[in-house]
């Protein structure tokens, strides 16, 4: 080996913990990408994969009953390659041991087997077409229960309670995100998907050779909406509820948000990321080779050429930027795989397709690599242009000068060594800027990533604190009179009840239409109430809707525009209303009604299908057993356990992100202050060792440098704040789904929090680097010529 | 291996040599018109006070540096307005340097400091060789900070001679050493000149070590002040100071 390469790694070895610091800024911005860009690339993968696997449907519809022949007359529509009809329906379940009843969804299982929607075989059989009592589940709901092949539970089929045989445990991609209709947080518990055979499934709900639901395959290159169309033409006659595409089934809808915002994440995080980087590790870079000046001008002397020189330098950059490379691999993998675990427990995929995502791998080689480059190229050149005897002489004292901040600063009366730091950071704005800059990103990263706390809660406290205050809402098997809010006060222990309407439907603007709902409010609604995130509770106008924000944009509605309200249940009116109110809601996509608007339109009594109720403390119990055998009532939602489902989800899931978001904004934070800090030491040690000897302690000494990096830490913290609000900003705008978005809002504490893990990350490198300067020998120190 | 050059024909030669520093408004005369010549074989003394032009007219004859008027001339090649890839050349191919400073590479053993060089030099001794010449063959895989000063200086000879240069630039050799230690590097400075015949021109403000020269020039204000022959000269061992 060539001495100048042994004196190339030696050099990184003697200076291994800056190269570490370099390393791991760099790392984090690639592991960023890769972590991010795997992750999303393996689920959607994964996803493309399964759907065609188990031929997912591409289009689905329901209605009330239809012929088995009416599948056949789909299956001619022009577009559709195959069609498949079933028995479909919701059924209360009794588990043994809960004392709440659940729900379930129950899908027949063609004795033949299914054509579409195939579900995957996880664990035990599928049920025997001869025993009408067995079926399979879906797995999150066995795991859930400890429902395992062989155990029992109970269903009300058709009024009757009927046992229940588990065979199986299955995975289906209709259901890869299980959640309960109507709910916003899957529960495993209370929620399950059960598969049983097509004979029992039509003697349960009296439909032999008959179907209630079809889902369609479409040929390539055909027109969705042509054939959906065509289906609702079709299925009309029979109660048909409107056809919908993927983008409104709900299990696709929530994998393909959760998805999209993966992407966002992906592509506007890791840039972020990488410019900081960048930046660091060109300043790094850059004043680590302007210290080797000497060196280089000795390499000049005995007659080492500028290219042999800078190529020199280049291959200890790329060095250490292949070292931030792998490292930012390795950890990115790492995290990739960690996030991809995280979404298995709440998205049931049989198989993960890990997808290595060769581009986001060599982007980030080749973006770490060109940071690396420039920062190096950027000092050496600049050194390396330098005559020789200068290049090897110490550079020439820097030129302080009295301007009008030195007085103001003599007029503070400030002691010498505070002056020192004053001066120090006045004469090189530049590098301090750049000092400021690194930490102020770090701070930014963390308010970027602790504001979705906030946001979160806000949600939440919308949700459940101002939105949804009752804490059980019955669902009702059919609409009842308003006299029905009058009978669940006779329920045990209610001690309030209030009637709501909600109705699934289709809305129309113009060109546009969105499936959801409509929901009717009786006035003087004190449980259930509207909400605007920012204006508290909303009062409903005696006339028109009010419209969430992300609904209305979706449709194009302004205040005044007429929707079109097609009701997908009976008494399926159309109604057109004028648009009265848009607001504000984070999870809001349904369209609000007052109950007298409502009714009054559809010339009826008013009509209550949902009771929100108010229940004592100890009932619940006694609430739950009188609800098994209330056929009236289709289900129970207990917002107590609705709440704690989303803390659980919530925490677990952001936890994981936070802790490495906070793990990647202190490694910049200390990789900026541990650097900018070495650098100080090993151009001013003579300066701090002089200071030694005059008689000033370790600790006036250490003052100096401590004091100076504690200081722009201060500076930087504000400025990060800013960054991270601007940085939040950017990242709640590319994050708005069709199912929610995200509010946008920071407390004091995020940036509290923000400041506080930033200024202790950069006492804690600038502190190690103080270590060093009490070990610095002061005879050395005075006769180093550096 | 005895000296065979012709000691008439002049290795440097200088005309009308000036440079001035600029530092912000100051501008300062280093060298103020310096006409000089050294021929083949001889060591010659730059004698002179701190500030006198000693190290700039050595930087400048060992193309570290460019004047700012007059002309230079190594051999029969002009060193002045010549591009630095010329310059690196030259260098590389003719030029020896030793430092007050040593200027070794911490990160690399004496062995490897002078391989430094030898791997870019036309026709080098091996770094072992070169060690050997300067009485460090014992002390070959050592790094500079486990050397003493006077063996690192030494390294930095033995680096500067293994290339076999054309000349041999000292700026104050001894600068940084003690006696003793300073006359180990002067006997082994004496020794290449004597050996090798390469012409060797050494920087002190040590009049004590003029007795060692074949020739001493004496500089004072950029300006050559007085250029004598030595009738006598002695060995460094019966120098001291």
């Amino acid at each position: 080996m060539r001495a100048l390469d042994r004196k190339m790694l030696r050099d990184l070895r003697r200076i291994w913990a800056q190269t570490l610091a370099i390393a791991l800024v760099l790392g984090c911005g690639i592991m960023v990408l890769v972590g991010a860009h795997s992750t999303q690339l393996t689920l959607s993968g994964t996803q493309a994969a399964y759907y065609e696997r188990q031929r997912f449907g591409d289009v689905f519809a329901s209605m009330t009953r239809a012929p088995a022949s009416v599948v056949r007359a789909a299956a001619e529509i022009d577009g559709v390659a195959q069609a498949e009809g079933r028995i479909g329906f919701g059924a209360v379940l009794d588990i043994s041991g809960m004392e709440e009843p659940a729900t379930g969804r129950i899908v027949s299982l063609p004795p033949e087997g299914a054509a579409m929607n195939v579900p995957v075989l996880v664990r035990g059989r599928l049920p025997d077409p001869e025993h009408a009592g067995e079926v399979a589940i879906n797995s999150f709901f066995g795991e859930a229960n400890q429902l395992v092949p062989g155990s029992h539970f109970g269903a009300i089929l058709n009024g009757r309670l009927t046992q229940l045989t588990v065979t199986g445990w299955v995975l289906s991609p209709e259901f890869v995100y299980t959640i309960a209709p109507g709910a916003m947080m899957p529960d495993n518990r209370r929620f399950g998907v059960i598969w049983l055979n097509e004979s029992a499934a039509a003697a349960a709900m009296d439909m032999a050779g008959a179907v209630n639901e079809v889902a369609l395959r479409l040929a390539r290159g055909a027109d969705e909406r042509a054939v959906i169309a065509a289906l609702d033409a079709l299925l009309d006659p029979y109660g048909g509820t409107g056809a919908y595409g993927r983008d409104r089934q709900l299990s696709h809808a929530f994998l393909a948000g959760e998805l999209q915002q993966l992407g966002v994440m992906s592509t506007y995080m890791p840039p972020v990321f990488l410019v900081v980087s960048a930046f660091l590790v060109n300043m790094v870079l850059g004043r680590l080779i302007k210290m080797e000046r000497p060196q280089i001008g000795l390499l000049k002397a005995v007659g080492y050429g500028t290219l042999d020189i800078v190529w020199h330098y280049l291959k200890l950059a790329i060095l250490i930027g292949v070292i931030g490379i792998v490292l930012g691999w390795l950890v990115g993998w790492w995290i990739g795989s960690a996030m991809i675990a995280l979404y298995q427990t709440y998205f049931g995929f049989p198989f993960i397709l890990r997808s290595a995502a060769p581009a986001a791998l060599a982007i980030s080689a080749a973006l770490g690599l060109a940071t690396v480059v420039l920062g190096g190229l950027r000092a050496v050149w600049a050194s390396s242009q330098l005559p020789p005897a200068v290049a090897m002489s110490p550079p020439a004292p820097p030129s302080f000068s009295r301007g009008y901040v030195d007085r103001a600063i003599a007029w503070l009366r400030v002691r010498q060594t505070t002056m020192m730091i004053l001066r120090s950071i006045l004469r090189w704005p530049g590098r301090a800027a750049i000092t400021l800059f690194g930490v102020s990103a770090s701070v930014g990263v963390l308010v970027m990533s602790y504001f979705m706390f906030d946001s979160i809660d806000i949600m939440a406290a919308s949700m459940f604190e101002e939105s949804n205050r009752q804490q059980v809402t019955l669902s009702l098997s059919q609409s009842a009179p308003e006299s029905a809010v009058i009978d669940a006060l006779s329920l045990p222990g209610v001690r309030r009840a209030e009637g709501a309407f909600s109705m699934p439907a289709r809305l129309v603007h113009g060109h546009r239409t969105r499936l959801s709902a409509l929901m009717g409010h009786y006035e003087g609604a004190e449980l259930a109430r509207l909400v605007d995130d920012r204006e508290g509770p909303v009062a409903l106008p005696a006339d028109g809707v009010v419209v969430p924000q992300i609904l209305a944009e979706s449709l194009d509605l302004r205040i005044g525009d007429m929707l079109r309200i097609e009701m997908l249940a009976p008494p399926r009116e159309v109604l057109d209303l004028p648009v009265a109110r848009v607001i504000e809601q984070a999870m809001g996509q349904e369209v609000h009604i007052g109950a007298a608007a409502l009714f009054r339109a559809m010339r009826v009594a008013p009509q209550v299908n949902q009771i929100h109720l108010l229940v004592e403390a100890d009932a619940m119990p006694a609430l739950n057993q009188a609800i098994k055998t209330t056929p009236a009532v289709a289900g129970l939602a207990d917002w107590a356990d609705v709440r704690g489902q989303f803390d659980a989800t919530l925490s677990e899931n952001l936890l994981t992100m936070v802790s490495i978001y906070t793990l990647i904004g202190v490694l910049i934070a200390i990789g900026v202050v541990y650097n900018a800090a070495r650098i100080q030491l090993s151009e001013r040690s003579h300066e701090l060792a002089s200071l030694r000897v005059l008689g000033f302690t370790r600790g006036e000494v250490g003052f100096v440098l401590v004091g100076e990096m504690m200081l722009l830490t201060l500076v930087a913290i504000p400025v990060g704040w800013v960054l991270g609000y601007g940085m939040a900003s950017g990242l709640v705008s590319q994050m708005a789904t069709d199912l929610y978005s995200v509010p946008f809002i920071i407390t004091r504490r995020t940036y509290a929090y923000a400041g506080l893990v930033v200024f202790v990350a950069s006492l804690g490198a600038v502190l190690l680097v103080r270590r060093r300067l009490d070990r610095v020998d002061l005879a050395t120190a005075l006769k180093a010529r550096e | 291996m005895t000296d065979t050059r012709d000691r008439t024909v002049p290795v440097f030669r200088t005309e009308g040599v000036t440079r001035v520093y600029k530092t912000g408004e100051v501008a300062v005369h280093a060298l103020r018109g310096v006409d000089l010549s050294l021929v083949e074989g001889e060591m010659v003394v730059l004698l002179g006070a701190s500030g006198s032009g000693k190290s700039t007219l050595l930087n400048i004859l060992g193309g570290l540096d460019q004047p700012t008027e007059g002309r230079v001339f190594f051999r029969e090649q002009e060193l002045t307005r010549v591009s630095d890839r010329a310059l690196t050349t030259f260098r590389r191919d003719h030029v020896g340097f030793v430092f007050q400073f040593y200027n070794l590479v911490p990160s690399l053993n004496a062995r490897e400091n002078v391989a430094l060089v030898t791997e870019i030099a036309r026709h080098p001794m091996r770094p072992e060789e070169a060690l050997e010449r300067v009485g460090l063959g014992h002390r070959l895989d050592h790094f500079p900070a486990e050397l003493s000063g006077g063996e690192q200086q030494r390294v930095a000879i033995a680096r500067a001679i293994a290339k076999r240069p054309d000349v041999l630039l000292c700026d104050e050799p001894t600068g940084a050493l003690d006696s003793a230690t300073g006359v180990q590097v002067l006997e082994a400075l004496t020794q290449v000149n004597n050996e090798l015949g390469t012409a060797t021109v050494l920087i002190t403000h040590n009049a004590s070590i003029r007795r060692i020269a074949h020739r001493v020039v004496v500089l004072a204000d950029g300006q050559v002040k007085s250029d004598e022959r030595n009738t006598t000269r002695v060995a460094p061992h019966e120098v001291s100071w």
